[in-house]
C-alpha cells in the first residue's frame, strides 16, 4: 500500500486561514495522507486542530499523530514563529524519538 | 460554563496582575492521560479541606476522568500556617506547614489531552468493546471540554509522568498556548517515587519553565508545589 505525502509551501499556508488551514489539514489526514506543512501551525491552531480532531474520531479513524518544533520567538520575544508540523493518521504514523531539532517518525502501511 | 475569551500577548496579562487580580485563582491541572491529575487534585483537597473528600477516582486505564471537575473554595494560608475550611460539615485538617502566601483557589480537574483516542486500547484493560467504544467517545469530549476550560482558568499546573519522554507534541501544545494567552504555568514532575523516574529529563526538556518534582501519591514535596502555586498564581 502507497502512502501519500502533502508537503505545503509556507505561502500556500499563508493563504489560508486558520480554519481552512485546520480543514486542510484534517481532510488529507482522513484521507490517509502525511501533511508536512513548512512554516507549520501555531500551538493555538494545534489546539484548535486537536479539538477539530476529537469531534470526527470514530472507530475507523482514531486521531492523528502529529509533530513540530517549538515556535521560535522573534523580535522582542513578542511575535511567535511557527516552524516545521508533521500531521499523519494515528493508524499509520508513529513518532518515535522527538528533540528540540529532530523528528524521527515511523510511518507503516496497515 | 460560561466561557470567556482571553486576548492574547503579555499586556494584558500585566494589567490583569497589576490591577485586576482576583480574589480567587482557578488552576486548572492539565496533562495528559495516567499522569495522575485527578491524583494531585485528591491530594490538595486532602490537604486543604476535607482528608475524606475526593474530587475523582485515579485509575490506571487511561481516560478515567472524562470530564473537568472544579473543586471550589480551596483556602490556603500557608503564612499563618492556618488551613481554613470552607465546607463547615466536613473535618478540616490541621497543617504545620509554614509558607510564604495564602491564596484562595478553585482547581479544576480535567480530562487528559491526547490527539488519538483508540478504543482499542481500552479493550486491553479488560473493557468489552461496547463499553470501549462508549469510553472513546466520552474521552474525545472530555478532551474537547479540558481545551474550552484554557479560555476560563487563571493559572495551569501541567503535570507529567517523571518516568516518560516529556518532550511530546501535547504537552508542547499545552505550553505553547499558555505562553501565548500569558498564563502562569508550573510543571509538576509528579510519580517520582518510581524507581525509574527521571524529573531531570523534563528540566531540561523545558529549562524556560519552573519544574516542581513530586509524588502526588506519596505526598512527596507537595510542600514546594504549594508554594510555587501560592506565589505565582497570586
Amino acid at each position: 500500500m502507497d502512502i501519500k505525502m502533502d508537503l505545503i509551501s509556507e505561502d500556500k499556508i499563508n493563504s489560508m486561514s486558520s480554519m481552512e488551514k485546520l480543514r486542510f489539514v484534517l481532510d488529507g489526514v482522513k484521507s490517509g495522507n502525511i501533511v508536512v506543512l513548512e512554516g507549520g501551525l501555531t500551538s493555538e491552531e494545534q489546539m484548535k486542530l486537536i479539538e477539530l480532531t476529537m469531534t470526527e474520531v470514530n472507530e475507523d479513524f482514531p486521531g492523528i499523530e502529529m509533530s513540530g518544533y517549538p515556535s521560535k520567538k522573534s523580535f522582542l520575544n513578542i511575535r511567535r514563529q511557527a516552524r516545521l508540523t508533521v500531521i499523519g493518521p494515528a493508524k499509520t504514523m508513529r513518532t518515535i524519538k522527538k528533540e528540540r531539532d529532530l523528528i524521527s517518525a515511523v510511518i507503516s502501511a496497515i | 460554563m460560561k466561557s470567556r475569551k482571553r486576548r492574547k500577548g503579555i499586556l494584558p496579562y500585566l494589567i490583569r496582575a497589576l490591577f485586576f487580580r482576583k480574589a480567587t485563582a482557578k488552576i486548572g491541572i492539565y496533562g495528559p492521560p495516567n499522569a495522575g491529575k485527578t491524583t494531585l487534585a485528591n491530594r490538595i483537597v486532602h490537604t486543604f479541606v476535607d482528608e475524606n473528600e475526593d474530587v475523582g477516582v485515579p485509575s490506571e486505564v487511561p481516560h478515567e476522568t472524562r470530564r473537568a471537575v472544579r473543586r471550589g473554595g480551596i483556602l490556603i494560608d500557608l503564612k499563618s500556617m492556618s488551613v481554613q475550611n470552607p465546607n463547615p460539615n466536613s473535618t478540616p485538617k490541621s497543617n504545620s506547614r509554614r509558607g510564604k502566601a495564602k491564596l484562595k483557589l478553585d482547581v479544576v480537574d480535567t480530562p487528559g489531552l491526547a490527539t488519538k483516542i483508540d478504543f482499542h486500547e481500552f479493550m486491553a484493560y479488560g473493557l468489552e468493546e461496547e463499553e470501549a467504544k462508549r469510553r472513546a467517545k466520552e474521552a474525545t469530549e472530555g478532551v474537547i471540554e479540558a481545551i474550552k476550560w484554557l479560555d476560563d482558568i487563571d493559572g495551569v499546573v501541567l503535570l507529567m509522568d517523571s518516568t516518560e519522554d516529556p518532550y511530546t507534541q501535547t504537552n508542547i501544545v499545552i505550553i505553547g498556548n499558555m505562553e501565548a494567552r500569558g498564563i502562569p504555568v508550573i510543571i509538576a514532575a509528579n510519580k517520582i517515587d518510581l524507581v525509574d523516574a527521571f524529573p531531570q529529563r523534563i528540566m531540561n526538556a523545558f529549562p524556560q519553565h519552573t519544574v516542581i518534582p513530586i509524588s502526588a501519591l506519596k505526598g512527596e514535596n507537595m510542600e514546594g508545589l504549594y508554594e510555587e502555586i501560592a506565589r505565582r498564581f497570586r
